[in-house]
């Protein structure tokens, strides 16, 4: 356990002192964002049907984005050697990983996404379930992401087939995630979108630090 | 005890090297040196379980790495090509965390010290990135003053280092083995071991 915050510390701590990294994907996410208002026109009605849709989609491309980063500078300077030949569940320190590499991308874009649904004239109730879709999707977008981190590592145009491997992935997470906030708007209760994303969210923290990790051994052998 | 049986390693097509067997009993060095390429660093990684051997096995007291992976894990210190340095952190905290990660719980006066012993003094609160090659490699091998692992699997650990680090850390591995520890190592520059616990092997020789 104490491994785990240890590693959790030193990935904030890596992230702090490279913050131009990190600000890199979210300012990418709140300009797509942005793009849609400026390109589509100031109809309203238009607007607000394509903001859930246009918010998920941006937040799925930034945190593809992101991904690399997840494991690729341990790969340089061999500290993900290290991590392979610690004394502790491979599985353990992925989760870490996982939870620092969300805590810099993920929980800050999903602060941001209320403020950017403005633009799209989303009502209060649907901002917040926004946030609240957002609060439970990204952290399954970043679990299931280091899979395809963990396949893809040391592979050249590597970037690419990420994206090929993981988006596939993100689909059902996009689907539930943006119905949550559509359904609101609709008037109804998002209850049953935000409750599979949750049980998604479950199942991802349950089996992809363990598939990750496999992914891992294979990939620095 | 670190035994290889019959070990093979293919690489592109080319096998480097095939039948290797030895037994490493503890106070022992075993020495790998040969060419560039003849698979010094691959048979390194096969003895850590890192990557699996083509055909034969790693056995640590006495049982295979399938079964023993974790238990030689806890039990051994690997320094490969990289250091393992991140360079965003100072030389303190890389200690400290790499130390914790092998499982070596290390106090902060310790961490001094040992960087201390490195020849790091005043060097300890400074990014890693503005060490040089060799002072990294220092920051990488104070954890050979800290370690309690008996196994140590150390690949050129002697590169980038100066005459006077280099014996020092000579005399850390006569330490280690007095201690019955066990001491796998590559390396192109001489290198003084006790005559008595050394044992050579030459890659790339056919």
């Amino acid at each position: 356990m104490r491994i785990f915050f240890t590693l959790v510390r030193r990935d904030l701590l890596v992230a702090y002192r490279r913050r131009m990294d990190v600000l890199v994907s979210l300012i990418f996410f709140v300009i797509v964002v942005s793009l849609f208002p400026l390109g589509v026109g100031p109809e309203r009605e238009t607007l607000r049907l394509i903001a859930p849709g246009v918010v998920w989609v941006a937040a799925l491309l930034s945190a593809m984005l992101a991904l690399p980063r997840l494991f690729a500078a341990d790969h340089q300077d061999g500290t993900l050697e290290q991590m392979l030949l610690a004394p502790f569940p491979l599985s353990a320190i992925v989760l870490a990983k996982v939870l620092a590499h969300w805590l810099v991308s993920g929980l800050p874009l999903a602060f941001m996404a209320p403020v950017l649904g403005l633009q799209f004239d989303l009502p209060t109730s649907a901002l917040l379930v926004l946030l609240a879709s957002l609060l439970l999707g990204t952290p399954a977008l970043s679990l299931i992401g280091a899979i395809g981190a963990a396949l893809t590592l040391g592979l050249r145009g590597g970037g690419v087939l990420l994206s090929l491997l993981v988006l596939p992935l993100y689909i059902p997470v996009l689907i539930f995630g943006a119905g949550a906030v559509e359904t609101t708007m609709m008037g109804m209760t998002p209850e049953g979108h935000l409750s599979l994303l949750g049980a998604f969210l479950i199942l991802a923290v349950l089996a992809t630090p363990f598939v990750a990790a496999a992914a891992l051994r294979i990939a620095l052998e | 005890m670190l035994e290889a049986v019959d070990l093979s390693c293919e690489r592109g097509g080319r096998t480097l090297f095939s039948g290797l067997s030895f037994t490493l009993a503890p106070g022992q060095a075993l020495l790998v040196t040969g060419p560039n390429g003849a698979g010094k660093t691959s048979l390194l990684r096969i003895l850590c379980g890192l990557s699996p051997p083509f055909t034969g096995e790693v056995r640590w007291r006495g049982q295979g790495l399938a079964a023993a992976a974790d238990r030689l894990r806890g039990a051994l210190f690997y320094l490969g090509h990289h250091n393992g340095i991140k360079d965003e952190l100072t030389a303190l905290e890389n200690l400290h965390i790499n130390a914790t990660l092998a499982g070596d719980a290390l106090s902060e006066e310790a961490a001094r010290a040992a960087l201390a012993g490195m020849g790091l003094v005043g060097r300890e609160d400074l990014p890693a990135k503005t060490l040089s090659q060799g002072q990294r490699r220092r920051v990488a091998l104070a954890r050979l003053l800290v370690s309690h692992a008996p196994l140590w699997v150390l690949d050129e650990p002697l590169t980038a280092l100066d005459s006077r680090a280099a014996a020092l850390i000579e005399s850390r591995l006569v330490a280690h083995l007095a201690e019955g520890g066990l001491v796998v190592l590559t390396t192109h520059q001489p290198i003084d071991l006790p005559e008595i616990a050394l044992r050579r092997l030459t890659l790339g020789e056919a």
